[in-house]
């Protein structure tokens, strides 16, 4: 166990590349899932067509599949990727299809009359999603938002085998220089752990923002004394 | 490099029975997890607000954790404590462990989600605990969450890949050992991938058949 804990700078390295990855996938999938999300909900049939297909395909396969694809596959036909641009592509691309059904459904739950009085307010079509649809359709991705966060850096662990030095790559490196596998499985699945639980903390921070915005929970200012000692309590 | 349909053509029956063996291990694991997931709905439920909380912990633990290295722990530590299995029943176990921490969460809303009414009858009518489960509270709530626990499988199904790291044969294993052997991996890897998406779409009809049927009572 000593030999592994020594060690913490090369797994704090692999924790980093961990990290950065889950940043740039989660950076590129929240483009893709608004693109595809709101696309699936446009009026005109060919681009709901259009969403509906990627989801449906980049849900339908595995990250890894799509990642050995970019990596061994596409090269062959003169589309050279670094092992990290392929993996964030795979990463980014997969939870995305996952994140546009969320956006997609998030907009269509916003009640219908928001969306009528937009109209009957003479809003531009960009205004009303801008001013009143998204604000209220983010509150309720948030959740399943957080969800996909952590699926994503779990599934981050995956680079390791197209040789991307990630946590899970440099356990493997540590498990052959010190052949005290349990301990140093043990040590990374616990970072990983520590890893999602921060996530989470941030996601439950954006949700609570959310509310205090939307004004459904009084912000920090706007407390009464007995709504703090009932915070406290809790 | 163009796309050689003869060659693509030779490597399918290989694929195939990769896809068999991924098929396989999918259902195997999604056995485990179905059973395990019950019981650590169960537990959760436990009248001792200790094993309650121990539950909670391991399930969001194993939820928060990569399916991968989790599969390696088991690959490499249960050799080491002198349980020796093979590739394929490692995976399994693995697949079906990282997945009951999901399904439990499934069974867990679905049991809340039975009326307290169910609870105190079955109290007043003075059954055994085991009755009340097996007898009143479970058939309401797993026939509820029956279309949520089979997107599960379908999610079981597209993790499956990972097996290939812990030396399973399933179907991405055979693409890459084909690519490896032809030095062509444009053909295997993009027949896996359609393959993969073949069987996530016809399972995917599948199961707004089953949210048909069960979704809406």
């Amino acid at each position: 166990m000593s030999d592994v804990l020594s060690s913490y700078p090369l797994l704090l390295r692999g924790a980093w590349v961990t990290i950065q990855l889950t940043l740039y996938g989660s950076a590129l999938a929240l483009v893709m899932a608004f693109v595809f999300g709101l696309i699936a909900t446009a009026r005109s049939a060919w681009l709901r067509a259009l969403g509906r297909i990627y989801v449906e395909f980049f849900r339908g396969t595995a990250t890894l599949v799509l990642m050995y694809w970019f990596f061994y596959a596409l090269p062959l036909v003169g589309a050279r990727f670094a092992p990290m641009f392929a993996a964030v592509l795979a990463l980014g691309l997969n939870v995305g299809a996952y994140g546009a059904e969320v956006v997609r459904g998030a907009v269509k739950a916003v009640p219908k009359a928001q969306y009528e009085a937009t109209v009957a307010l003479n809003m531009r079509p960009g205004q009303r999603l801008r001013r009143v649809l998204l604000p209220q359709a983010i509150a309720l991705m948030l959740p399943p938002f957080g969800n996909l966060l952590i699926e994503l850096m779990k599934g981050s662990a995956v680079v390791s085998l197209i040789s991307i030095a990630d946590l899970m790559l440099r356990a493997q490196q540590l498990r052959q220089s010190t052949g005290q596998t349990t301990a140093v499985f043990l040590v990374i699945l616990v970072m990983y752990f520590v890893i999602a639980q921060v996530l989470q903390l941030f996601v439950r921070y954006l949700e609570r923002r959310a509310d205090i915005m939307l004004g459904r929970r009084p912000g920090r200012s706007a407390r009464s004394p007995l709504d703090t000692r009932l915070g406290a309590a809790k | 490099m163009i796309w050689d349909w003869h060659f693509a053509g030779s490597i399918l029956p290989d694929l195939l029975r990769g896809l068999v063996v991924t098929v396989e291990a999918t259902l195997l694991g999604y056995a485990v997890a179905l059973g395990l997931g019950l019981v650590w709905a169960i537990l959760r439920r436990s009248p001792s607000r200790i094993v309650g909380q121990v539950v909670r912990w391991v399930v969001e633990f194993i939820r928060s954790t990569p399916l991968l290295v989790q599969l390696f722990f088991l690959f490499f530590a249960l050799p080491a404590t002198g349980l020796t299995l093979s590739a394929l029943v490692t995976g399994v176990l693995g697949l079906g462990l990282h997945y009951s921490a999901y399904t439990s969460e499934v069974y867990r809303a679905g049991i809340a989600d039975v009326p307290v009414g169910q609870w105190e009858a079955a109290t007043a009518l003075n059954l055994p605990r085991r009755r009340v489960w097996a007898g009143v509270v479970l058939p309401q709530a797993v026939r509820k969450v029956i279309p949520t626990l089979a997107n599960y499988l379908i999610a079981m199904f597209k993790d499956s890949p990972l097996l290939l790291a812990i030396t399973v044969p399933e179907m991405l294993h055979s693409a890459y050992a084909v690519g490896a052997k032809s030095l062509r991996f444009l053909e295997p890897m993009t027949i896996v991938g359609v393959l993969f998406v073949i069987v996530s779409v016809l399972s995917s009809f599948l199961l707004r058949r089953l949210e048909f049927r069960y979704g809406n009572n």
